[in-house]
């Protein structure tokens, strides 16, 4: 349906623009530029935060009495805005003071120093002083998970991360609680994140204009491990980090940093670089035996994927009762902390317990999942530390490692090793099209021509496909974003669903938009920039199935068997648990 | 029907109950049976009357005798003397302070005199808990009328034609907004009676739903049939049990006679009313937040466009009226819009409740036509000042209104002149100050009010209003400057300008009017450091006076904080910076030397 156009002034400037947009947007179109705070347009996720309550956008409207948001009023044939009068610019400006005025003053030793869209906004403004000095709100800050730190005290009530909570992820646990200047945002009750059914997706973290909901930092831990002499210490990256921290050093979205980051990890001092992908591949043995399994023994169907805690969370407090759909696999850094310290401590005769796995991730949930109680109870058998591409970024700028100029290096071997199957877990579609590749060729016993199945590739927050393997047409569902997750469950606890197998990831994009990956500031195009770079990166491989990677094929032979046997059962799989929904 | 010969109302409104007429009521009851009268003289209890002042109220009917401050021994008296032996009590009739003349018919009382009564018509007159007295008074025949005789567009018309306008505070004409969401096409819609009264000191509403909830019921009838919703919503705040209450019984009594429900009086007509508690919130009163608060969320106002009208509660077409406007409605189809619009002034249609409270003599709700001026309000209605001060300002709008001065008192009352003086309508309180009230202390008891009333979403009213408070606590604290009078006229202007909502946009009214009409006081307040009323505490200053002091030490001796200096038979000082003002000096001084501020 084509909008119809109508006639606008900006600042005096006649313009044409389509009827039903914003005055934002048509100032965008006229090359004027109106600052904003608690706005937040992620479009392709399906998210605008339209709370219009910072009221730093504010423009005069002529016929209006008070000043109106851009963001959210709507344009009229025939009116006339000023975005620049003295009147709005002034009261534009004491928003942000009265915004400062309630805001600890220590940029100094913030985590988002630098990062902080309220401090870019004082700047933009010009603010030399607070002029509205007076009470400042003072609560406890939120410590309590292992995932995610909640600061009321930096919060300026934009409403982003509410929005995102309740519209976008569904879990509803972040709110406005208390009223007037005691107003803040948190749990039901004011319960702590702990306490809360929070899947530590990240994705508050992720969209937080300040600082406050940042992640847990654990990069002492590392510095720590690093600096005893008694530890061997493993690091390990995940799929999504290489496409993405080279942002952090000024760098395009979407460069491909692999090797240099290998050469950066070597330099901190770890003992050891591998890589995640190659867990992904071992993840992909034994999901790919899983489903075909289910599908050839009457099992529980459709199977969904496990490699998202976020999601695993999310299923145990919503859906307790489809704990028997998810694969059993651990994720994939997971299984690496367990290979790493059994057949890779037995092969090379370390003691396990001297070996600390530092793992790099996109993502706060992965923080929370290391510290499973299932998943530690094994000292054996876990992983130490997680940290995000962010953190990992700034211990390198710490260090002093002028990542820009590193020359590449590869992976060490054996646990370096991967496939283009196992890069392609960074995004949306990947494990999915991942065990598919297996899967296909196991079941058929014939060779995957055409690897890329690009019908299961994209943004669409739902996506589908259907993939001839002998006589089953297979069904895959897939969903990004928790909302889009819940839709599928529903339909599956309602006996609706039509899919054999399901991929869902928590993040919008999957991992390559985890609350872990450098700041996006609501710039979509990044995320697909990081995309398109995965899908290149699986190009490059000479690889890409998981079942080819001869590392994997040593593995079993050495050590773990055949997929689903009894030492992989015992040291690969997991169970969920049923959780309160709070 | 039993015929009684006598009816003896006894007031049941909050103000009433709560100076024990309830007592009375049932003493009443006692005596008349133990009497054995029970047949003849009917006691009941009835919605209020008004005059708060004077309560608990009750009136003897036919014979309209007026009786005031009725308690329980009283009940006695007026039984044997007035009921048994037809004598009026003198000495319970209402004695006007003034002119110190007995007044025994209520309509010859200065305080009714001037009074039009069309919302509060039933209040004080029937039994609000009994659906047939208010049919006995023509109740539910607009709404038959309507529902078997005219066609929605008419009553549109109607409602339009008769200029009524909404009693909330806002004014928007009240046919519009039936029209806009009868137009709006939905298989759902929704109306609304707003019962969120939350201005401080005001209780027009409570009192329209305490003393005649059927008028508000069978406007809703109409409302919902006009635009189309077969459901109704009474948003009420959980402070208001009698109200609740009797709504509560409406309704049940409504439903068994077939005024609510499937099937109207015979028609196709289906209508229900559903009562939602509200937590005392005064940002619910704001329509939006109100919808949001009665669909489980948060209450917090959302940014409009879309309005109610278009999407509302559960996204659907509602139509939103605040209790005093509907209470209008039915009398407005009975009698016609000709009758009501003939009413008040050009632009303002009708009557208007206020709630008359502060330093005047008849305290009490009070309505009056549109026009009305406020010296006939205060001086004629309202009996003076109490104590015969002198009159300093009347606040209308509450929190988000401003004050009226001395030299605005002639000024017919409505929507439009109110605007123009700095003040507002709002929903009808109406609080007098004499000299003896401090203007910025008024300011700063409305803005803390403000503050804390905030739902907390946009800036400017989440900090900027503290940031307003505190600023006026340090002027009335004394440390105040004349760049904070700057500073608070700056934030004022942006407040108004940059706020989401009305509660945030009109925040800033009482300390723009008070700064405006009383801009010396503030001046008082931050040059010289003085509050000329002496109402803030932080301002006054214990002096010794040097003539009469001779140096006993007995002040320094008490004062707490040792501020209290000087030698033996020698003049003594206070250091102002560190005195707490408590007053020890005062008591402990033997020469009348320590000066008490005012």
């Amino acid at each position: 349906m084509a909008l119809k156009n109508i006639n606008i002034t900006i600042n005096g400037k006649n313009l044409t623009v389509p009827e039903g947009i914003t005055i934002l947007e048509a100032s965008n179109r006229a090359g004027v530029k109106i600052p904003t705070l608690c706005h937040l347009d992620l479009h392709d996720l399906k998210m605008v935060n339209k709370t219009a309550s910072c009221r730093v956008c504010i423009v005069e409207a002529k016929g209006r009495n008070t000043l109106v948001p851009a963001c959210v009023t709507k344009v009229y044939d025939g009116m006339d805005i000023r975005t620049n009068s003295i009147r709005a610019i002034r009261a534009r400006r004491i928003a942000v003071e009265l915004l400062l005025s309630n805001h600890p003053n220590e940029c100094f030793t913030c985590p988002k120093n630098m990062d902080c869209e309220l401090q870019a906004l004082a700047a933009e403004l010009g603010i030399r002083e607070i002029k509205w000095e007076g009470e400042k709100i003072d609560l406890p800050i939120d410590t309590s998970s292992f995932a995610i730190v909640k600061n009321p005290n930096k919060c300026i009530m934009c409403r982003r991360c509410e929005t995102m909570c309740n519209e976008v992820q569904t879990c509803g646990i972040l709110s406005a609680i208390s009223r007037g200047f005691s107003s803040f945002v948190g749990p039901a009750f004011n319960i702590s994140m702990a306490e809360s059914s929070c899947t530590y997706c990240g994705q508050c973290v992720a969209v937080c204009p300040t600082a406050a909901l940042t992640e847990v930092n654990n990069t002492d831990q590392v510095w720590d491990a690093i600096n005893d002499p008694d530890k061997y210490v493993i690091v390990q990256t995940a799929p999504a980090i290489r496409v993405a921290i080279g942002e952090l050093f000024g760098m395009e979205a979407g460069t491909i940093v692999t090797g240099k980051l290998v050469t950066a990890l070597r330099m901190m001092g770890f003992d050891k670089v591998f890589d995640t992908d190659f867990s992904a591949d071992l993840t992909i043995m034994e999901e790919a035996s899983e489903l075909i399994n289910r599908l050839e023994n009457n099992g529980r169907l459709p199977m969904l994927t496990s490699c998202c805690p976020a999601w695993v969370k999310f299923i145990e407090h919503q859906f307790p009762e489809l704990l028997d759909v998810p694969s059993t696999c651990k994720s994939p850094h997971i299984m690496f902390g367990t290979i790493a310290k059994t057949y890779y401590a037995e092969k090379n005769n370390i003691d396990p317990d001297k070996i600390v796995v530092v793992s790099v991730m996109p993502c706060l949930a992965k923080k929370a999942e290391a510290k499973r109680p299932e998943l530690t109870k094994d000292d054996a058998n876990n992983v130490d530390i997680v940290i995000t591409t962010r953190e990992l970024g700034s211990m390198l700028k710490e260090a002093g490692i002028n990542f820009n100029t590193l020359p590449d290096s590869e992976f060490d071997n054996p646990l370096g090793e991967s496939t283009g199957a196992s890069v392609i877990f960074g995004t949306t579609g990947g494990v999915i099209e991942a065990a598919i590749r297996t899967a296909y060729e196991w079941m058929t016993g014939k060779e995957l021509e055409h690897v890329e199945f690009t019908q299961l590739r994209g943004m669409e927050g739902i996506r589908e496909g259907t993939v001839k393997i002998n006589d089953i047409d297979l069904n895959i569902g897939i969903a990004h974003g928790l909302g889009n997750a819940r839709k599928l469950l529903e339909d599956i606890r309602d006996g609706k669903s039509k899919y054999h197998a399901i991929e869902i990831m928590a993040c919008p994009g999957g991992c390559i938009g985890g609350g872990g990956q450098p700041y996006h500031h609501g710039n979509i195009e990044i995320i697909k920039k990081r995309q398109q770079a995965i899908y290149n990166e699986d190009k490059n491989k000479a690889i890409r199935k998981s079942h080819e990677n001869p590392y994997i094929i040593k593995l079993y032979e050495e050590y773990l068997g055949k997929p689903l046997g009894h030492k992989s059962h015992d040291l690969l799989h997991t169970y969920y648990t049923a959780k309160e929904k709070i | 029907m039993t015929v009684y010969r006598t009816n003896i109302l006894v007031c049941g409104g909050t103000g009433c109950v709560s100076s024990a007429s309830l007592d009375v009521y049932n003493k009443f009851k006692k005596l008349i049976t133990s009497a054995g009268y029970d047949k003849e003289v009917k006691i009941i209890k009835t919605g209020c009357f008004g005059f708060c002042e004077q309560g608990p109220i009750v009136k003897i009917e036919p014979d309209n005798v007026f009786y005031v401050k009725v308690n329980k021994k009283d009940a006695e008296e007026i039984v044997n003397e007035h009921i048994i032996k037809g004598r009026i009590v003198k000495r319970l009739l209402y004695k006007e302070p003034n002119s110190k003349r007995i007044i025994e018919k209520h309509q010859n009382m200065p305080f009714y005199k001037k009074q039009f009564r069309i919302a509060l018509r039933n209040c004080g007159l029937i039994n609000p808990e009994d659906i047939y007295e208010y049919i006995a008074v023509g109740g539910y025949e607009a709404l038959g009328r309507v529902i078997t005789k005219m066609n929605r567009d008419e009553i549109v018309d109607i409602i339009k034609k008769s200029g009524l306008r909404g009693r909330g505070g806002g004014g928007f004409p009240t046919g519009i907004k039936w029209e806009i969401t009868k137009n709006n096409h939905s298989d759902k819609k929704y109306i609304i009676c707003n019962a969120d009264e939350g201005d401080p000191g005001a209780f027009m509403d409570r009192s329209i739903l305490e003393g005649d909830p059927h008028n508000v019921l069978e406007a809703m009838a109409i409302g919902g049939y006009t635009i189309g919703a077969d459901k109704g919503l009474i948003y009420i705040r959980a402070e208001y049990p009698l109200a609740i209450e009797r709504l509560d019984i409406a309704i049940k009594q409504a439903r068994e006679l077939g005024l609510l429900g499937n099937n109207i009086l015979g028609t196709d007509f289906n209508f229900d009313i559903e009562i939602k508690l509200g937590a005392g919130a005064f940002v619910c009163g704001e329509e939006t937040a109100l919808i949001n608060s009665a669909e489980g969320k948060r209450g917090e106002p959302n940014y409009k466009p879309p309005y109610p009208a278009q999407e509302g509660l559960w996204g659907k077409p509602t139509c939103v009226n605040n209790v005093e406007t509907f209470a209008n409605i039915p009398a407005i189809i009975l009698n016609g819009y000709e009758w009501f619009s003939s009413i008040g002034t050009e632009k303002s249609k009708g009557t208007k409740v206020f709630a008359l409270a502060g330093k005047i003599n008849n305290v009490g709700l009070v309505e009056v036509p549109m026009g009305t001026t406020f010296r006939e309000i205060i001086y004629d209605i309202g009996g003076g000042i109490q104590g015969n001060r002198k009159f300093k300002a009347v606040q209308t709008g509450g929190p988000s209104g401003g004050v009226i001065t001395e030299e605005n008192l002639d000024t017919p009352i409505d929507y439009d002149s109110l605007s123009s003086i700095g003040s507002m309508m709002g929903s009808g309180g109406m609080i007098v100050m004499d000299d003896t009230t401090c203007m910025v202390d008024v300011a700063k008891f409305y803005l803390e009010f403000t503050q804390d009333e905030s739902c907390g979403r946009c800036t400017p009213c989440r900090i900027g209003t503290k940031r307003m408070f505190e600023i006026l606590t340090k002027i009335t604290d004394g440390k105040g400057t004349k760049e904070d009078l700057k500073n608070l006229e700056q934030l004022s202007y942006m407040i108004k300008d940059g706020s989401l909502c009305g509660l945030g946009q009109t925040a800033p009214n009482p300390v723009l009017s008070t700064m405006k009409f009383f801009k010396d006081e503030y001046l008082q307040h931050v040059v010289n450091k003085v509050c000329p009323t002496g109402r803030c505490k932080g301002l006054a200053k214990y002096k010794i006076d040097p003539e009469k002091c001779v140096g006993c030490t007995a002040c320094a001796k008490v004062c707490p904080v040792e501020c209290i200096s000087g030698k033996l038979k020698e003049t003594h000082v206070i250091d102002q910076n560190r005195c707490i003002k408590c007053g020890a000096c005062f008591e402990a001084c033997r020469f009348n030397a320590v000066i008490k501020p005012k």
